[in-house]
């Protein structure tokens, strides 16, 4: 038996999951308020495609993740570098990355709103702090994995400062900084929402917020599937730039067929 | 503070090979560690070339270290990895690349090039490894235990295969083992170490010609070699 493509399994399980969800809506005589059939979600698609506006929302979340993202990875790979360099000062700091960790961030936005107002900053600022510490965790690994076997290698061929960075640590430290931006792109997504609901009146979360309050929950679904689909596109993002910076870890060969083959 | 290595006296001439055998933790890897740089000794110095002249630091002396585990890094090609001693002295990409290709003929990769090296062999990359050792002219080649992670058999044919290159490229060449027919088999002299810490008890010069076979292993010259330093270790047990 020759073997079915997986994509094409994914695509079929898919169809299958929204068959047996209406199939559930129908028997079951699901209120539409509660769980709406494809078609209605469908329908709530349609009409959000055709709004002029949607695209403009879009463009706003998308642009709140990015920004937040970035300025977490900025943040991220300063602090972590650091960090991961001085073991003495990640002792003395690690009380306050807990902290950080353990804090209910979605407690901090209020407190943004009051200093930044309801517009763009505040969501930015939300989404880098959801996304800082998978970032500064990930970096710290990254530093700290230098395979002392290499080092000596390096040493012994007297390679200067810099060169020992581009041969060495940088590539040794990017599979675990890559970690932490897959983790780090998707809760600055959580996190530009999280503003988005709280406040303002700008964004795909702002959108959810007025469908919720219409009670159309068939736009709410939507909007749901639309930001499922953005995070998706930034995900696959992350995913596309691992493969590209280290497609010689064994985190890119095992998922990539193509490098098993010529392997 | 722990002494790894007792008072310790060596001489390298100009195209030997030296094997420094001894039981595990007796110091061979600090001795290799002091000479590659990644070490400095507590006491002592070491020079290259005439005796009058200060220690090594700072000069140019190069070495060139074959470790236990290739070592090799994962993130560059076979050839990259070659070139390494060349592309840390600022040496342009075509150049190094020829040179690399050069000593991939030499250790037998020729054709994997372009492979990374965690799609080698264990033999292989250790080939690679000697060719990187090599591959930046070192004033001193230093060989730690390279072959030990291979069966008995493929062990052999390394030794034989290090002998043809270090014979192709001569140099000064300093090699631990505890393997006492390796260090006969591939020595001009073998220094003894003692159990931790690490002092000489025997110098033996190994006078067999070369190139040596492995056949060369079961002549009674050979084996008296053999003999001579087995009790060389034991005596001082």
């Amino acid at each position: 038996m020759r073997r079915v493509p997986p994509p094409l399994i994914s695509v079929a399980l898919a169809v299958m999951l929204v068959a047996a969800w209406k199939a559930w809506t129908v028997w079951f005589h699901v209120s539409d308020l509660l769980v709406p059939p494809p078609e209605s979600v469908g329908r709530g698609l349609l009409a959000l495609a055709t709004k002029p506006s949607t695209a403009h929302h879009a463009a706003v979340t998308l642009y709140e993740i990015v920004a937040g993202f970035l300025a977490a990875l900025a943040a991220g790979l300063v602090v972590g570098t650091a960090l991961g360099r001085s073991p003495q000062l990640q002792r003395t700091l690690n009380p306050f990355l807990v902290a950080l960790q353990v804090t209910p961030k979605i407690a901090l936005v209020p407190i943004l709103i009051v200093w930044l107002g309801f517009g763009a900053g505040t969501k930015i600022v939300t989404a880098a702090i959801f996304a800082f510490l998978p970032l500064v965790t990930g970096t710290i690994a990254g530093v700290r994995a230098v395979d002392p076997n290499h080092r000596d290698l390096l040493l012994s061929l007297r390679a200067r400062r810099w060169a020992a960075f581009r041969m060495l640590e940088l590539p040794s430290a990017l599979p675990s900084i890559l970690t932490g931006m897959e983790v780090g792109i998707v809760l600055a997504t959580v996190g530009a929402l999280v503003g988005e609901y709280l406040g303002g009146e700008e964004g795909l979360g702002y959108l959810a917020v007025q469908a919720l309050n219409q009670l159309d929950v068939a736009g709410l679904f939507a909007l749901i599937a639309l930001l499922c689909l953005l995070g998706y596109v930034l995900f696959a993002a992350v995913t596309a730039l691992r493969a590209w910076l280290i497609p010689w870890h064994h985190s890119v060969r095992a998922i990539d067929p193509s490098v098993e083959a010529a392997a | 503070m722990v002494h790894a290595l007792g008072p310790l006296d060596l001489d390298v001439g100009p195209g030997e090979m030296v094997v420094v055998l001894g039981p595990s933790g007796c110091g061979k890897t600090t001795l290799l560690r002091i000479l590659a740089g990644l070490l400095t000794s507590s006491t002592g110095e070491i020079r290259h070339g005439d005796p009058h002249q200060g220690s090594l630091n700072g000069t140019g002396f190069s070495v060139g270290m074959v470790f236990q585990d290739s070592n090799l890094l994962p993130w560059l090609t076979v050839d990259e990895n070659v070139a390494l001693p060349l592309r840390l002295r600022g040496v342009g990409r075509r150049e190094r690349l020829a040179r690399a290709a050069e000593l991939c003929r030499l250790v037998g990769i020729d054709g994997f090039e372009q492979f990374r090296a965690d799609q080698l062999s264990i033999g292989m990359r250790q080939r690679a490894a000697t060719g990187r050792a090599l591959c930046g002219e070192p004033d001193l080649l230093l060989l730690d235990e390279p072959f030990a992670a291979l069966d008995a058999l493929t062990r052999e044919q390394m030794n034989l295969e290090l002998q043809r290159i270090w014979l192709a490229r001569p140099c000064m060449a300093v090699m631990v083992t505890h393997s006492i027919s390796e260090a006969v088999f591939l020595a001009d002299r073998v220094v003894s170490l003692s159990r931790r810490p690490g002092r000489v008890v025997a110098v033996t010069d190994i006078p067999l010609p070369r190139p040596r076979s492995l056949e060369m292993q079961t002549t009674p010259a050979f084996q008296d070699l053999v003999a001579r330093l087995r009790r060389s270790l034991e005596e001082r047990e």
